[in-house]
């Protein structure tokens, strides 16, 4: 069966069950005024009342909890609305009989029982609606004690129906006895008033209201009924029913003791939806971070809800490393000086972002001397043991603050301190792992922009070792034979480290590739160059660069440097290191023809065991320990001494040396360093 | 870590630069290039407390070279240590840019008309 069916049956049995009470009533009454010979048995009014009274029971049973089962105040607004429906409905009785005063009509024993029918269904429908009513409020936060307790008090009134059909009299000793054990056992019941916690100070009023109302229309009931029993021409009173009168006592009780604890509870009531709104506050800064809102939201979270919390007049967030400052209903000027007014030590320290890091109570609070502000809570945001910043609540009033505002202070500042530290925790580790993920791409694009085999012929030899620190550099060399016997090498070294040096370079290798096939001269190759980066290198962005030309045909280096650290070239014949110094602009610096005439271009006749060293200023610019620069000398000083060696041998010579100097410090920068040996000898 | 201090001596804007100029701390001397250049005064540099300048720093100085021409402000360098001379000279910006060694001489030149 659902529930709609078994409201529908009911509300039907109901019904039927009222026709066939008032029916069998009115029939009998008809058969005694005739004295007519029929048979009819004088229970059958008394079974069609007592189902009516179990039908209206079912249906409200059905019907309440469908519908409302937290909404308090919804559940009194039914009662309300039922009581003010049935109450017309017997003051329209009451008028009948109040027109009709004087006419037999209305002293008709069939009439008085035909509207008092009428009366006893309405207060029935009443009284019932209302009983559950009070057993769902009864019920609400329910244990197994008052479960139990309850049922027992239902199967008693269920008995008490049964206890109806006997016919006892109000005021007998039996009828008093069961009479005063179940209004014993409404007023125990009637101190479950749990729902009266939940309500606001508006509701309680609301409520208080609605009970009193309730109760008017009790009084009203009550008052009806006794004038029909007055009359004494009822075949049957329900005031003698004692399932009725327990009704009565039970509704009138609990709306009685609820009215006197709403009211009581009214003072208190701030106090528990304040407590609830701090718990609700807490509860949205924790979830502030998982549920995706920034750290900007949280601290605005934190400051409105410290604000109710402490019921402050004003507040403002200020950030150690930020210009930005929240405020509410408080201007920067105001801060300023209110920050100017703080005497007190730890709170000054506090404001002035100086926190030691002791969190007692009365060091975040004190009284102001500000002419509108008299107290002041001053609370460090903490995160990671650094103060991010200071959360600071005032008041209008001195001594506003006391000892269980500052607790609950804490408890936000602390929450939402963790909320922002899981917060940076996170993206932290997101930026690093796509910054990790940059660097893997961007390292392999570079290793593949630097050749992997240099080109020489029998006329000399090259090697070169490039080294990136920042996993990728921005140094960047390349060989490539133009014409035959025509070798062109680049060396150069990108402003700045990490990826975008990279991106440069590799624009430099693109440079490098088509202009070298246009077999120009090394200058006509750095004026081009310079043009070409002109165009797509950031403002400040450069390029130093050495290009070199090998024609081993006429056997002649040419070279032009274009801002780069000075390569080294040491002539055999001489035995002396000379360095390769002619003048010259690093790319992108002048972007515009004016370029062109600082390009020089230096020529030289290579001999057999000559050497050339090309590098970058990592290697110059390292520093030792006590902070010495190596130098263009140091690296001298290093060739000097392996002039007679191989070319791998002289690059392995220097870069040793290197690191003895460095002792246990790394080289910092991006590295490369390139040996070229002459061999001119061996054409013949 | 870098300390850049701008002051008027002499009709010029004169900066002075102390410490170290890394990526990190060039933001600073882009912020004394922007606030001078954009004040229209000759700008004077005081390099003599400068010990280090690296890459970035020196694009920040290249990235102003254009601006200042075109806007016919002076720009003069001073008081450079050895080793930053060198990482200038090398570089080629002794060619384009002003550097002198003494005080009296950067604003002489920087006051001509």
């Amino acid at each position: 069966m659902t529930q709609n069916l078994k409201i529908r049956l009911s509300l039907l049995a109901g019904l039927l069950s009222w026709l066939l009470y008032a029916f069998f009533d009115l029939y009998a009454l008809f058969v005694a005024k005739y004295q007519l010979k029929v048979n009819l048995s004088d229970i059958l009014p008394q079974i069609f009342l007592t189902t009516f009274i179990l039908s209206t029971l079912v249906f409200y049973r059905y019907q309440i909890t469908k519908a409302d089962s937290i909404n308090f105040l919804d559940l009194l607004w039914r009662v309300f609305i039922t009581g003010l429906v049935t109450t017309i409905g017997s003051l329209v009785i009451k008028l009948f009989f109040f027109v009709f005063a004087n006419s037999a009509f209305s002293q008709n024993p069939i009439t008085i029982n035909f509207f008092y029918h009428i009366l006893v269904g309405l207060i029935i429908i009443f009284l019932v609606s209302t009983f559950v009513v009070w057993k769902r409020l009864i019920l609400y936060q329910k244990s197994k004690n008052l479960l139990q307790l309850w049922s027992f008090f239902e199967y008693a009134l269920l008995g008490s129906l049964i206890f109806d059909f006997f016919g006892n009299k109000f005021f007998t000793v039996n009828f008093n006895t069961v009479l005063i054990f179940l209004s014993g056992f409404s007023l125990i019941l009637s101190f479950n008033l749990k729902w009266i916690a939940y309500l606001n100070f508006r509701q309680k009023w609301k409520s208080i209201l609605f009970i009193l109302l309730s109760g008017i229309y009790v009084y009203h009931f009550l008052v009806s009924l006794t004038d029909f029993s007055s009359t004494n021409k009822l075949s049957i009173d329900v005031i003698d029913r004692i399932y009725i009168d327990a009704l009565f006592v039970f509704i009138i009780l609990y709306a009685g003791i609820s009215i006197l604890v709403t009211l009581f509870n009214l003072p208190t009531s701030s106090v528990f939806e304040q407590k609830l709104k701090e718990a609700i506050d807490f509860q949205k800064l924790s979830q502030a971070i998982p549920s995706g809102q920034s750290e900007s939201q949280t601290y605005d979270i934190l400051l409105d809800s410290s604000m109710s919390a402490v019921f402050a007049d004003a507040a403002f967030l200020k950030f150690s490393d930020e210009e930005t400052t929240l405020c509410r209903n408080i201007d920067k000027n105001t801060i300023n000086e209110i920050q100017a007014s703080v005497k007190h030590s730890s709170v000054k320290a506090i404001i002035d972002f100086e926190f030691g890091g002791d969190f007692s109570n009365n060091k975040v609070s004190t009284s102001l001397n500000h002419s509108i502000f008299k107290s002041i809570i001053a609370m460090p945001i903490i995160v990671k043991g650094k103060q991010l910043g200071v959360l600071v609540l005032l008041q209008e009033v001195g001594d506003a603050f006391n000892r269980e505002m500052v607790d609950i202070i804490i408890a936000f500042v602390s929450q939402a301190s963790i909320s922002i530290e899981n917060f940076t925790l996170i993206s932290e580790a997101i930026e690093n792992e796509r910054y990790q993920e940059q660097l893997k791409i961007a390292k392999t694009v570079q290793n593949s922009l630097l050749p992997s085999k240099l080109k020489f012929n029998a006329d000399f030899e090259i090697v070169a070792e490039s080294n990136a620190a920042d996993e990728v550099g921005g140094d960047y060399y390349d060989m490539v034979e133009s014409n035959e016997g025509i070798y062109n090498f680049i060396i150069g070294d990108v402003s700045g480290k990490g990826t975008s040096a990279a991106f440069n370079m590799a624009q430099m290798k693109g440079i490098f590739h088509s202009l070298v096939l246009q077999k120009g001269s090394p200058a006509n190759f750095i004026m081009q160059a310079n043009a070409a980066l002109g165009m797509c290198l950031e403002k400040s962005s450069f390029i130093t660069a050495s290009y070199f030309q090998i024609d081993t045909v006429n056997k002649i280096l040419c070279h032009v440097r274009a801002g780069h650290c000075p390569a080294l070239y040491y002539s055999r014949s001489s035995n002396q290191i000379q360095l390769l110094e002619s003048n010259g602009l690093g790319l992108g610096i002048l972007r515009n023809s004016e370029y062109n005439q600082f390009v020089v271009e230096e020529k030289l006749n290579y001999h057999d065991g000559d050497i050339l060293v090309a590098y970058t200023d990592g290697i110059t610019e390292a520093r030792s320990s006590e902070n010495k620069l190596y130098g263009i000398e140091g690296l001298k000083e290093s060739l000097a001494q392996y002039t007679s060696k191989s070319v791998e041998e002289i690059k392995s010579g220097i870069i040793k040396d290197l690191l003895v100097f460095l002792g246990d410090l790394k080289i910092e920068d991006d590295y490369t360093l390139s040996v070229i040996k002459f061999n001119s000898e061996s054409n013949g | 870590m870098v300390n850049i201090s701008i002051d008027k001596e002499g009709g010029s804007n004169l900066i002075k630069v102390i410490g170290e100029i890394d990526a990190s701390s060039s933001i600073k001397l882009d912020d004394a290039l922007k606030t001078t250049s954009d004040a229209g005064l000759p700008i004077v540099m005081n390099l003599e407390g400068l010990n280090y300048i690296s890459s970035a720093g020196l694009g920040v100085f290249i990235s102003y070279l254009e601006e200042l021409k075109t806007k016919n402000i002076k720009f003069v360098l001073f008081g450079l240590q050895p080793a930053v001379k060198e990482v200038f000279d090398i570089l080629g910006l002794n060619q384009i840019m002003n550097i002198v060694v003494t005080k009296e001489d950067a604003l002489r030149i920087a006051n001509e008309a």
